[in-house]
Formats: C-alpha cells, sequence, structure tokens
C-alpha cells in the first residue's frame, strides 16, 4: 500500500526525523493560508502516489502570496503526467505547502527488502536527488550498501558507516546517522516494504532534513498495522481495481481485447502469454484465486464483459481447491444477469471437472469448450477472427 | 526415488483441528502419506481422523517421532510456527499459509537457516513424490509416478504442467512449489542439484515467473555444474511492467526480473525454453526422447 508524501512526513515527525515545516492544502485559498503562515518562499508539491513529480511539474517553488494562489489554481483539480503515472495521468486532489528549504548538499537514502539477501537493505547514495535509477544503473558502485542481520537489527555502527562514506564532516555524519536508525525503527515498527528520502538534504545551517517522503507498505500485514490501514487513499487507486479488490478479486486492467479469468496468478500469466501467442492481446489480467466461490466468479466475468474492448472471453481454470463445478455454476450465474454477445470459450481441467462440463453443456449460454491450452488458444483466435 | 519426501517420511500437520489442516489431512492420508501427528495448542489429547493431536510440535517429535512437519496456520502465527517446527527438530517444513507478513519471514528464515533446516514454501501447494508421499493441497490423481522433476514458484501453472506431462505417459519423480512469496525456503538453485543427485531424476522442468532473481541464479548454477536437462517456461512473457516499487526495488534487482532477461539467462546457460504454456509437455517428451 502507498500512501502520500504529507502522511509520510507526520509518520517522520513521530520518528524524530527532521522535515521542513508544512501544511497540506486542498483548495488555493488553503494553500495562500498556509503559505502566509509558513513564510514565503514555498515549495508547491502534488500529492500524488506516482513518482517523478518534479519532472511532470508537480514540484513548484513560489516566491510571492499571490503567486501561491495562482500556481495552486493551476495544480489542483488537474491531470499530472510524470513517468510513472501513465499517459492519462493522476488528478491532483492535494497540494502539500512546504516552506523552502535552503539545500548546500543532496543525498538518495532508502530502504527495501533484499530477496537475494533475505534481508532489509539500506542504501545511499552522493548522487541524490531526479536521476538516482539512472545512477545505480550506471554506476552501481556509487550506491552504499548496509545489510542488516535480522537477529540483531540495523547496529549503531553501520548507520555511521553509511554516514561517513557519504563523506559528511562530523556534526552533519552524526545527524544523518540518527537519520538513518530512525528510518529503520520506522521501517520495521510499521512492516514497510520502501521508505525511501530523495533527497535527504543538508540544508545551510549544516542540518539535515528531508526534503521528499516515500513509504509503502506490505498489505500482508495491514491487518496489525490499523493506523496505516487508516491512510489508504482509494482515489489514487483504479476504481475497477477498488472494486475487484473488494471481494478478494486480483484484478489489473490492460488494453487488449479478449478478457481472461483464471485461477492462480502464474497459470493467468501463462494464459495471458498464450493469447498473445495467438495473435490477439489480453484485456485484462484477472486471478480468482483458490477458495473463489460462485458469486466471486460471477463478480469477475461482470468485469470483463463489462470492459467494452472486450471481444471474447478466455476461462481458463484448472480446478485444484477450486472445483470445476462451483467455476461453472459462477458462469452461469453470471451470463443470466449480463447481456452476453461475445464469444465465451471455456477450458476447465482438475477437480469435478466431469462435473462442471456438464453444467456447462446443459445450460443455454452458448459456450465453447477446449480440451486443452492449444485448442483453446485456436479457438480465441477464432473467435477474434469472426468478430473483424 | 525421489528427492525431500518419500515412503518414510513422517509428518506432523501444524493446524490439523483447523478446516484447512483437517481436510487436507484426509487427502494426504488417502494419497498414502504417513501422517503421525498433529498439533493445535491447547488442543492436546484430542485425535483428528485417528491422528493424535499435541500441544507442541517438540511433543510431536518426541512421541511420534515426526520428521517433517507441514503448516496449515493462519498468517499472523505462520512464521511462528515455522520457527517451532525447526526449534522441535524436524528435517524438513512445509509451509503453505499465503499472506505472512514479509519482516515475518525474514526473521523466519534466518531462524532456519541457522538451525540448518530446510523450508518449502511459503504460499506453495507443496511438494509431492507421486505414489509415495504428498506433502501439500495439490490433486494427487494428477500424478504419476516417473522420472521427471518439477521445480515451481506457481501452484495452478504447476497442475498444468504435471496434467501435460502425465497425459502424454510422463510420470513424476518429485514436484516442488518453492513458493510465490518474496522470501522463501529452499529455491531452484537449492532443487536444481538434489535433482543432478537422484538417481531417479532424468529431466528437471522449472517452471518461473517475472520477478526476483530465482530464474537467474539457477542458470548460473546450470551452466556451472547441472548436467541434467532442464526445460524451463517463464510466466509474464507479456505482462506489462509491474507496478513500480520505487527507485529502491529497482536499484536492487538492477536489469534482471524482467521475462527477456530470465530466458536469455536460461538459454545460455543451455536450458530448453518453451514459448507457450501449451508446448512444455512436447518439449519434456522430446528431451526425454533425445536423452
Amino acid at each position: 500500500m502507498r500512501i502520500h508524501e504529507f502522511q509520510a512526513k507526520a509518520l517522520f515527525a513521530e520518528y524524530g526525523i527532521p522535515i521542513a515545516p508544512s501544511r497540506p492544502a486542498t483548495s488555493p485559498a488553503e494553500a495562500a493560508a498556509a503559505a502566509v503562515e509558513l513564510g514565503l518562499p514555498v515549495v508547491l508539491k502534488a500529492q500524488i502516489h506516482a513518482g517523478g513529480r518534479g519532472k511532470g511539474g508537480g514540484i513548484r517553488r513560489v516566491d510571492d502570496a499571490a503567486a501561491v494562489r495562482r500556481t495552486a489554481e493551476a495544480m489542483l483539480g488537474r491531470p499530472l503526467v510524470t513517468p510513472q503515472t501513465g499517459p492519462e495521468g493522476q488528478i491532483v486532489r492535494a497540494l502539500l505547502v512546504e516552506r523552502a528549504t535552503p539545500i548546500d548538499a543532496e543525498f538518495y537514502l532508502g530502504l527495501t527488502i533484499d530477496r537475494v539477501r533475505r534481508t532489509v537493505a539500506v542504501m545511499a547514495s552522493r548522487a541524490g536527488g531526479v536521476d538516482i535509477e539512472e545512477t545505480a544503473r550506471g554506476h552501481p558502485d556509487a550506491i552504499i550498501m548496509e545489510w542488516i542481520e535480522p537477529a540483531v537489527g540495523l547496529r549503531p555502527f553501520q548507520a555511521f558507516r553509511i554516514a561517513h562514506r557519504l563523506g559528511l564532516p562530523g556534526a552533519s555524519a552524526r545527524g544523518i546517522a540518527k537519520i538513518v536508525l530512525a528510518l529503520y525503527r520506522l521501517f520495521c515498527d510499521k512492516d514497510c516494504s520502501l521508505a525511501e528520502i530523495n533527497p535527504l538534504a543538508i540544508d545551510v545551517t549544516g542540518a539535515p532534513v528531508a526534503v521528499d517522503a516515500k513509504l509503502n507498505f506490505d498489505d500482508n500485514a495491514l491487518f496489525r498495522r490499523p493506523e496505516i490501514r487508516d491512510l489508504r487513499d482509494v482515489t489514487e487507486e483504479d476504481p475497477l481495481e477498488v472494486e475487484a479488490k473488494s471481494v478478494n478479486l486480483n484484478y489489473i486492467k490492460l488494453d487488449g481485447n479478449v478478457g481472461c479469468l483464471v485461477n492462480g496468478a502464474g497459470l493467468a500469466m501463462a494464459t495471458m502469454d498464450l493469447i498473445q501467442l495467438a495473435g490477439a492481446r489480453p484485456a485484462n489480467f484477472l486471478d480468482v484465486g483458490g477458495g473463489a466461490t460462485a458469486d466471486m466468479i460471477a463478480k469477475g466475468f461482470e468485469l470483463l464483459v463489462g470492459d467494452p474492448n472486450v471481444r471474447a472471453v478466455f476461462i481458463n481454470i484448472f480446478g485444484g481447491i477450486l472445483r470445476c463445478d462451483v467455476l461453472a455454476r459462477g458462469v452461469i450465474q453470471a451470463a443470466q444477469t449480463v447481456d452476453l454477445n461475445i464469444p465465451v470459450i471455456v477450458r476447465l481441467e482438475g477437480t469435478n471437472v466431469e462435473a462442471g462440463r456438464e453444467i456447462l453443456r446443459s445450460s443455454r449460454i452458448s459456450i465453447r469448450t477446449a480440451g486443452d491450452l492449444e485448442e483453446a488458444a485456436a479457438l480465441v483466435a477464432a473467435a477474434l477472427e469472426e468478430g473483424t | 526415488m525421489s528427492i525431500l519426501v518419500d515412503r518414510t517420511t513422517r509428518v506432523v500437520v501444524q493446524g490439523i483441528t483447523g478446516n484447512e489442516g483437517r481436510f487436507h489431512t484426509v487427502q494426504m492420508i488417502e494419497y498414502g502419506t504417513q501422517i503421525v501427528a498433529g498439533v493445535t495448542p491447547g488442543k492436546g489429547g484430542e485425535s483428528v481422523e485417528g491422528v493424535p493431536v499435541f500441544d507442541t510440535v517438540s511433543e510431536a517429535v518426541a512421541e511420534a517421532r515426526a520428521n517433517a512437519a507441514i503448516i496449515f496456520v493462519p498468517p499472523p502465527f505462520a512464521a511462528d510456527a515455522i520457527m517451532e517446527a525447526a526449534e522441535a527438530g524436524v528435517d524438513l517444513v512445509v509451509c503453505l499459509t499465503e499472506g505472512i507478513p514479509v519482516h515475518d519471514m525474514i526473521i523466519a528464515r534466518r531462524y532456519l537457516d541457522l538451525a540448518g533446516v530446510r523450508l518449502i514454501g511459503p504460499n506453495t501447494p507443496g511438494l509431492i513424490s507421486p505414489g509415495a508421499c504428498k506433502l501439500g493441497v495439490m490433486a494427487g490423481y494428477i500424478h504419476r509416478p516417473g522420472r521427471v522433476g518439477i521445480a515451481s514458484r506457481s501452484g495452478t501453472l504447476t497442475y498444468e504442467v504435471v496434467h501435460q506431462l502425465t497425459s502424454r505417459g510422463i510420470g513424476q519423480s518429485t514436484c516442488v512449489g518453492i513458493g510465490g512469496d518474496p522470501i522463501v525456503g529452499l529455491s531452484f538453485a537449492d532443487l536444481l542439484p538434489m535433482f543432478e543427485d537422484d538417481s531417479e531424476t532424468d529431466v528437471v522442468v522449472l517452471i518461473g515467473e517475472i520477478g526476483g532473481s530465482a530464474e537467474e541464479e539457477a542458470a548460473a548454477l546450470i551452466s556451472e555444474r547441472i548436467g541434467t536437462p532442464v526445460v524451463a517456461f517463464i510466466a509474464g512473457r507479456t505482462a506489462p511492467p509491474g507496478r513500480r516499487m520505487g527507485h529502491a526495488g529497482a536499484i536492487i534487482t538492477g536489469g534482471t526480473g524482467t521475462a527477456a532477461a530470465k530466458i536469455e539467462a536460461l538459454r545460455a546457460a543451455g536450458a530448453f525454453v518453451v514459448e507457450s504454456p501449451a508446448e512444455i509437455g512436447r518439449v519434456t517428451a522430446e528431451v526425454i526422447t533425445a536423452g
């Protein structure tokens, strides 16, 4: 789960990580009032979940009060396109108004889970700012790494080593080390999957300050972090995906024309690959999971046929825990409630497969059944052929 | 023969009194697995389908001589169950639970490494040596005993591959689901040498997917010291770049993680990479024939 910068900075404050004074604002008037209260100049920062905001004009420095209102007006309620949003952008619903920090130096600090070393990794770089990813690709040795021994956690000497390698003088190094330790504490306490400060700055007085704040959380741990779950902003998420999630379906919308409904993420991805190899394009990823009920199948089916781009539906189920008869009943249930005028191709195998096939055969809806994946791919290609 | 489990494996089921634990205990017994004990804290002294229930895994090991544990415990308690099994002295822990917090798994995996205990999963259907031992939730009847080993990150896609093999008359030695979580126990690179050393595995089918670097590590090992032919499929070639995990995720994975990178690494290592999921059975048959 992702949260906004202003929410992450509130958590930073709780953990003693220094931030510049700031106020969130949802209207130009609020932004102007905040700027007066904080003192000019300020920086207006678009609060969307995607990164790369600076490159898309989502971070603007403003020097006088009249310009604050004007700039806020130009930013609020409009889509912001960044390298991470996709071409349609993301609507800006709130700004963070922050007092501008006169900066002496900029660094990068990040914590994440390293799958290969199976522990938390701390990364830092002297090359802070917007192009950290390019730095990592082109000059991997410019990234300072420390890995945490899970049994003892991050040790202070590691935090100091990071600060030292960043080439900081004594007082600043101590400040940075304290931030590294505090961020690690926050990372563990709140079950983060990612924590980033980019840039982590040293201001003109030599004091460190977190100019940006990014925190992602492990969805699997939200059950024990109600205070984090409350920070979720569903307006930042795709409405169809939110709807699917509410009934425990894992759905991601894509731009193809063959809707697919599959059990299991691996088989769902393999099914998408199969559709592409057959000369078509998948309209979505939909994993109904192992324990899907007839209602969940019906809901998933409705999502697929509700997509105007979808010209054929391909259901591929290998029944294990999810029995084929349950799947078949769900499909029939959904087909009766929607006006079905596109071909449906079904490939069923596994637990109770005969019962499932019989339910589909004896229904009045027209379904093309495939014996195996090869035949299914051919039927999908043929169905699209007819439609053209 | 097989790897990891066989007819002599003595299994304790953690979470045996829950719905899932109870149901699959029956299924595993029917398949022929030796289920010697169950554990649910507070329910010691009861029995489930004739299997004695203990309060702790150490009792199950001491009194029923269990040497492998299978875990059907809800996510908040699963990592603890894994560590309890390791501490009790079993040789192999299989955790099926989906949705364990990743921070819990960092601790559990480190604890098992220190204890020298092998872990399969979590978030896996388990493993099966057809005809000998089923330690998981896969449908037993789709398998048949034979000489192809399977290692997979996926659940239902593995069933699909097994089905393709069995319908061609090709049996399996052992099928292992390594689990779909960021932090799991045994990986492809751990399993390949076991299959290599298994006198009754002739070919290995490796089923990977996008993300992480388990396939790249497997590729490095294959070119280094695996003589057994490997057939590989990577799911997700056509998946769009996933939701980004921010800069730190990209930095950690570097150029790895994409289907293209995995396929290239496996091809370069000499694996037979299959393009279409419909053709895994056919290609495996060809590799066996070419022997």
